[in-house]
């Protein structure tokens, strides 16, 4: 499969925090901030992708529009895209597909959250259908819950330690002491972690993602579009994978209550998980060993160490040895998570992926100051939002 | 090892009564409330896929778009594939006991089925005793209750009793 790149014309982002405002502001400030460092001029925009929000009634759910309208009418067609934690790949998978069939030259692509206190839960009222409602009720299975049955598997199948997981979020508060529009900027240390409360064993408070407000944009256009405004050697948008699972798919998902059944059928070739990397690798025609740096999904500690299997950093069971080894800290052959990761933002859902672009994206220009992977020419990020979305982004310049 | 049993005998709102209480399932027809404990799933006429929970409306194999689905008993034991105990208590719907006290979420293999599926351990069985592969049963456990009625929800006790007191 042959597929056209478009550039990234413009990043920007509002700081990750608890700032307890509309989401609207922040999505705003993040918009403003792209578009200038696009100096595009927002009526020049042709098409606009929000991603939902649905923690925050009916302006998150029609999100791209909520955008338009606070930025100004301007009559650009919008859309908005809610794929869980993966929307904002979502939002600018459609952005890409407007531009690459010529329906427009240049969008604008904003996610931006409200979150409340403390876990994440479920519609309100009696919701005995949804199985995100039922979870809650039969199991108490929170998120965390699921993330503590990959990290106690990880434990069984690999013998990964506790301290492994500390030694993740150890890295990535460094990583991210830098980076200003990270929420918790300090040095963390492996027995800060271990003195942090039990949340889902064995995953303590520190090696769980916060929920968080912040808010991320993106200016993207067609290669003539960004050449036209001079420039010539733009970050470029490779590949863009939102794919879903293939039946039977075997392993435990948020917010399922099972797996689905693998009898007299035979497993895909690669996990769910693996076939998002994959997917997007064989759009861009690169492989893993392409990879200069990647931002993944630390909902967990212990997530971080899967994914690097997932998108091929490894094979199973050495992401211990890889972390070990300091591969995947800066300065390693392969940073991981050098913008600080979740564990330094939290998640703004549908702002979070759109955020990883943007690190990728200034890491790519040279310009991640303090975090600055020396010559990176291709960047990843990967991402699985609940239900079954994947989004995995490959940049390169 | 599983039970064919299309015509839904035991499932459904059909209640038992102990200490003066009825127990009622907290979700209807996901599992057996008389008689021996069991999950109840559906089973593809074509295919024999396994879906918990059940759903009769149509086959998630996209191999067997249109295969009817029957009602199952599914496998009432399997191996623990992992498990996490939390410490905090959950927001709503999650009905907590008061004072709060953690609980364990196992997730559990069905050999014949070859499915996971998720399950409290029951409360009584201490998780420090287990590891993958040990093996469980499912039963029948009290997941909240009000004056008149005990909810009853699935919950996996380990096999070996040594290991699970």
């Amino acid at each position: 499969m042959s597929v056209g790149e478009v550039a990234v014309l413009g990043v920007g982002m509002h700081p990750w925090g608890k700032w307890g405002r509309n989401f609207v502001e922040y999505g705003v400030v993040a918009a403003r901030a792209a578009l200038a460092d696009a100096e595009v001029d927002w009526r020049d925009i042709q098409f606009v992708a929000g991603g939902e929000t649905v923690r925050n009634g009916y302006p998150g759910y029609v999100a791209g529009a909520t955008f338009a309208q606070a930025l100004g009418w301007q009559g650009a067609p919008v859309v908005s895209a809610y794929a869980a934690c993966a929307s904002g790949a979502t939002a600018l998978n459609a952005a890409r597909a407007q531009i690459l069939a010529g329906l427009c030259d240049v969008a604008l692509v904003v996610g931006a959250d409200t979150t409340p206190k403390g876990f994440l839960a479920p519609n309100a009222g009696e919701r005995g259908d949804d199985p995100d409602w039922l979870r809650f009720r039969l199991l108490g299975a929170t998120n965390p819950t699921y993330f503590g049955l990959y990290a106690r598997r990880r434990m069984e199948q690999y013998g990964a330690t506790p301290d492994h997981f500390a030694k993740v979020k150890v890295k990535n508060a460094r990583h991210g002491l830098s980076n200003p529009y990270a929420r918790f900027r300090k040095e963390v240390t492996i027995d800060d972690v271990n003195a942090s409360p039990m949340v889902s064993d064995p995953l303590r408070l520190l090696e769980i993602c916060a929920t968080s407000d912040g808010a991320a944009a993106l200016v993207v256009c067609s290669l003539d579009y960004a050449r036209s405004r001079g420039v010539s050697n733009p970050v470029r948008i490779a590949a863009i994978s939102t794919v879903t699972p293939t039946y039977p798919n075997t392993v435990i998902e948020m917010p399922n209550f099972a797996t689905d059944s693998a009898f007299g059928v035979p497993e895909p070739e690669r996990s769910f998980r693996d076939s998002i990397a994959y997917a997007a690798y064989e759009q861009a025609g690169i492989g893993p060993e392409d990879v200069n740096l990647a931002e993944v999904y630390d909902l967990s500690t212990a997530l971080e160490l899967d994914w690097y299997e997932n998108i091929g950093l490894c094979a199973p069971g050495e992401a211990e040895q890889l972390l070990d080894a300091g591969v995947t800290a800066l300065g390693g052959r392969v940073p991981v998570n050098v913008s600080g990761g979740l564990a330094c933002f939290g998640e703004a859902v549908p702002a979070q992926a759109i955020a990883q672009v943007c690190e990728i994206t200034w890491q790519l220009r040279g310009q991640a100051e303090g975090r600055q992977v020396e010559g990176a020419r291709v960047g990843l990020t990967v991402n699985q939002g609940l239900f079954g979305h994947g989004s995995c982004v490959i940049a390169k310049r | 090892m599983s039970n064919e049993n299309p015509q839904g005998k035991n499932q459904g709102k059909t209640q038992g009564k102990t200490q003066g209480k009825n127990q009622i399932a907290a979700i209807d027809g996901w599992m057996t409330i008389d008689g021996e404990a069991r999950l109840v799933g559906g089973r593809g006429a074509e295919t024999g896929s396994y879906f918990f929970p059940k759903n009769m409306a149509f086959s998630r194999n996209p191999a067997a778009p249109s295969e009817e689905i029957s009602e199952v008993q599914l496998s009432p034991r399997g191996r623990v594939w992992s498990w996490t105990t939390n410490h905090y208590k959950p927001p709503a719907p999650y009905m907590p006991a008061d004072p709060f006290v953690p609980y364990t979420v196992l997730a559990v293999e069905l050999d014949e089925e070859r499915l996971v599926v998720l399950g409290r351990l029951a409360p009584d069985c201490d998780p420090a005793t287990l590891t993958s592969g040990v093996e469980v049963e499912v039963e029948r456990g009290v997941l909240y209750e009000d004056e008149a009625n005990q909810y009853m929800v699935w919950q996996w006790r380990p096999v070996a009793t040594e290991v699970a007191r």
